[in-house]
């Protein structure tokens, strides 16, 4: 009686096939992100050595101090005040309109469509009628002109995921908490925000990864006041050279703040994508 | 004084009339229920009632005061949805007290508030729990505590145990009524179920596509049917109905069914009667027994073989042809064996009801 079973469908043979698979493409993917980092903590001779240094014989941060020193390093903080600001904004007054669409029945069915085809236009498309009104408005370079074009492109997004999400509510919940005492605005707030949560805190990582992540009208409508990480990193490419070094510390600065989004609310973010996923 | 007084309500839905005309009152502490088929429109009335809907015609009076603009939360109402709607992010005490915390009640008073209606439910061990780790039954107490300290003026209830087991049900029932007795205060019911009706209403309001068919105590509408519709609503098994005619027979008026069978009806004046006018007459399963020795009044013999026998344990459904149609009879478990048997059986002609075939309603 031989009941083993051939060699690739062996049990052990199989996990260590699927770990095998799985560290490749971790490698795969990870290597550039660890290949960043690495240059940035490397002196100008470590970047440039042959054959490469895979891992610097001394963490040295003066690539990072020399941002600071210039001021570059502000244009993270200008990101994240843009990026941040704006998907509040978002959030607030997409989860209000789309609980509108939802309960109120605003605008019928063809509303809802509408609102989500804006999304679908190229942004390039509308950067330099945009470029022009703001020069008029004398919005340029400036905070609040990115704040109000961010919150304007996320607010779509933001309508139609929460869209999905409230729909999903039961309405005996709300209808509860009116004839208990509560306004309808109160209701937004203490019923529906707490039962959306997942999806809220999904979709405002997506929104605020947009606009942390924006490189063409932040190009556009920026010149020296407001520039954004995005921008800065793209000022480090010369004519003569390129900046390998602030090129990398800057991408570093730029990537923390999303790491540390994602990281944080990770358990929100796979259970609100999951929600929508499941309603299809 | 009526606490709630509804006067030629109207609601439709795009394309659905809802509810067409309702006229109703309810007095303070009556326990009413809304009894009809799925989707005559009794949701949609309570609905109304608690402000959920706004009418399309009619008025509402809670407390005297005309509502029909009023927001739900300034209605003096609370209401018990079927699926519970208890938050899920609350614990149960929470749930309870979300209603006070909304009307920015003390604190203290919360507490004592609180824990005094979970002690009367029975939930008190269950107050720290989230709904997700309570049963069925134990969600429904929360959501029915959840209603009862608000001390609203009216109580509303949109099918509340239809979602419970047949067991939790029958308890949850007892339980409802035993609420009532104590709060003494106004409620409104709304549920599909007969028995349901019967067993927790002051008042028996019975819909059919969106109008009142009849009102009255569950007696009233039991004994005394308004129409077809209403007399095979009420009762289980369902009222038998059997095509027929009227005829004279010595002083008075019997029903005559086929060509052989006439049953002499005890004490019915000539008011609408004719001779030969087709009828349904409409007999009750428990008003056919087992024929014994003695002849009773009003109870008319007749011989049948039995097609069906149906056993429930104490007592036992037969079913047998009378006038082209089947008849069932609600009969003691022992009184037939098998089917084919040839037996006696009274038929209590004092609580025959006699039907108008053309309108449906009792003559
Ligand atoms: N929100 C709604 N939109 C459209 N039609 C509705 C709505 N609610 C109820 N209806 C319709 O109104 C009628 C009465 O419904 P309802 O009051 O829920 O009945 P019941 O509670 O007696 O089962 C039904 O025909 C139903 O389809
Ligand atoms: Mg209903």
């Amino acid at each position: 009686m031989n009941a083993r079973p051939p060699f690739f469908r062996r049990p052990g043979i199989v996990l260590a096939l699927r770990y095998a698979a799985a560290v490749a493409l971790t490698v795969g993917f990870l290597f550039p992100v660890y290949w960043l980092f690495i240059i940035s903590f490397k002196t100008p001779e470590e970047i440039f050595a042959f054959p490469p240094v895979w891992y610097p014989k001394s963490v040295q941060f003066a690539n990072y101090a020399v941002l600071f020193k210039d001021g570059d390093a502000v244009t993270v903080w200008n990101s994240l005040v843009l990026a941040g600001v704006s998907t509040v904004i978002a959030m607030v007054l997409g989860t209000i309109c789309a609980y509108s669409l939802v309960r109120f029945k605003t605008g019928g069915e063809n509303l809802a469509v509408w609102i989500i085809s804006q999304r679908m236009m190229p942004p390039i498309a509308i950067a330099f009628p945009v470029f022009l009104l703001y020069v008029f408005f004398g919005w340029v370079d400036s905070y609040h002109g990115l704040i109000i074009l961010y919150t304007a492109f996320s607010l779509p997004y933001v309508i139609w995921m929460m869209r999905g999400y409230i729909e999903d509510l039961p309405l005996e919940l709300e209808e509860s908490a009116l004839v208990d005492g509560l306004t309808r605005w109160e209701v937004l707030w203490k019923v529906v925000f707490p039962m959306v949560r997942s999806g809220l805190f999904a979709t405002a990582v997506f929104t605020f990864v947009f606009a942390w992540n924006d490189f063409l009208f932040a190009l556009v409508l920026t010149r020296t006041e407001v520039i954004t990480y995005t921008v800065q990193v793209t000022h480090y490419f010369g004519g003569q050279s390129n900046f390998w070094a602030k090129i990398a510390a800057m991408s570093v600065l730029g990537t923390i703040p999303v790491f540390f989004t994602v990281a944080v609310l990770q358990r929100y973010l796979v259970r609100g994508i999951s929600m929508g996923a499941v309603k299809g | 004084m009526a606490d709630l007084k509804i006067t030629n309500l109207h609601k439709h839905y795009s394309g659905v009339q809802a509810v067409r005309g309702i006229d109703l009152e309810v007095a303070s502490g009556e326990f009413t229920v809304l009894v009809g088929p799925s989707g005559c429109g009794k949701s949609t009335l309570l609905r109304t009632i608690a402000g959920l809907e706004t009418p399309d015609g009619g008025t509402i009076e809670i407390g005297g005061r005309v509502v029909n603009y009023v927001r739900p939360r300034d209605r003096d109402i609370a209401m018990v949805f079927q699926n519970y709607a208890l938050y899920p992010y609350m614990n149960v005490f929470e749930n309870i007290a979300f209603g006070l915390r909304a009307r920015k009640t003390p604190q203290a008073e919360i507490e004592t508030r609180v824990r005094r209606a979970a002690d009367m439910l029975g939930i008190t061990p269950l107050l720290e729990r989230l709904p997700r780790q309570l049963s069925g039954g134990q969600r429904q107490r929360v959501a029915i505590g959840r209603a009862i300290v608000r001390n609203a003026r009216l109580f509303l209830f949109d099918e509340p145990l239809s979602n419970l087991d047949a067991q939790l049900r029958d308890e949850m029932r007892s339980e409802i009524k035993r609420l009532h007795q104590e709060l003494g205060t106004t409620m409104i019911y709304v549920t599909h179920d007969q028995i349901e009706a019967m067993t927790l209403a002051d008042r028996i309001v019975l819909l059919r596509d969106g109008k009142i068919e009849q009102a009255g105590t569950p007696l009233d509408l039991y004994e005394r049917p308004a129409t077809r519709f209403v007399a095979g609503f009420l009762g289980s098994p369902q009222m038998n109905f059997v095509p027929a005619q009227l005829a004279q027979s010595g002083g008075g008026w019997a029903v005559k069914v086929g060509s052989d069978v006439s049953l002499p009806l005890p004490a019915r004046q000539g008011d609408g009667l004719s001779d030969g006018r087709a009828i349904v007459l409409g007999l009750r399963p428990q008003y056919v027994t087992r024929a014994n020795g003695s002849h009773r009044p009003g109870h008319e013999r007749l011989g049948v073989t039995v097609e069906l026998v149906q056993p429930t344990g104490s007592r036992a459904y037969i079913t047998f042809p009378l006038g082209g149609v089947p008849i069932v009879a609600e009969l003691e478990s022992h009184d037939v064996q098998r089917p084919g048997e040839r037996i006696d059986l009274d038929l209590d002609m004092n609580r025959a009801v006699l039907i108008d075939p053309e309108s449906n309603r009792v003559i």
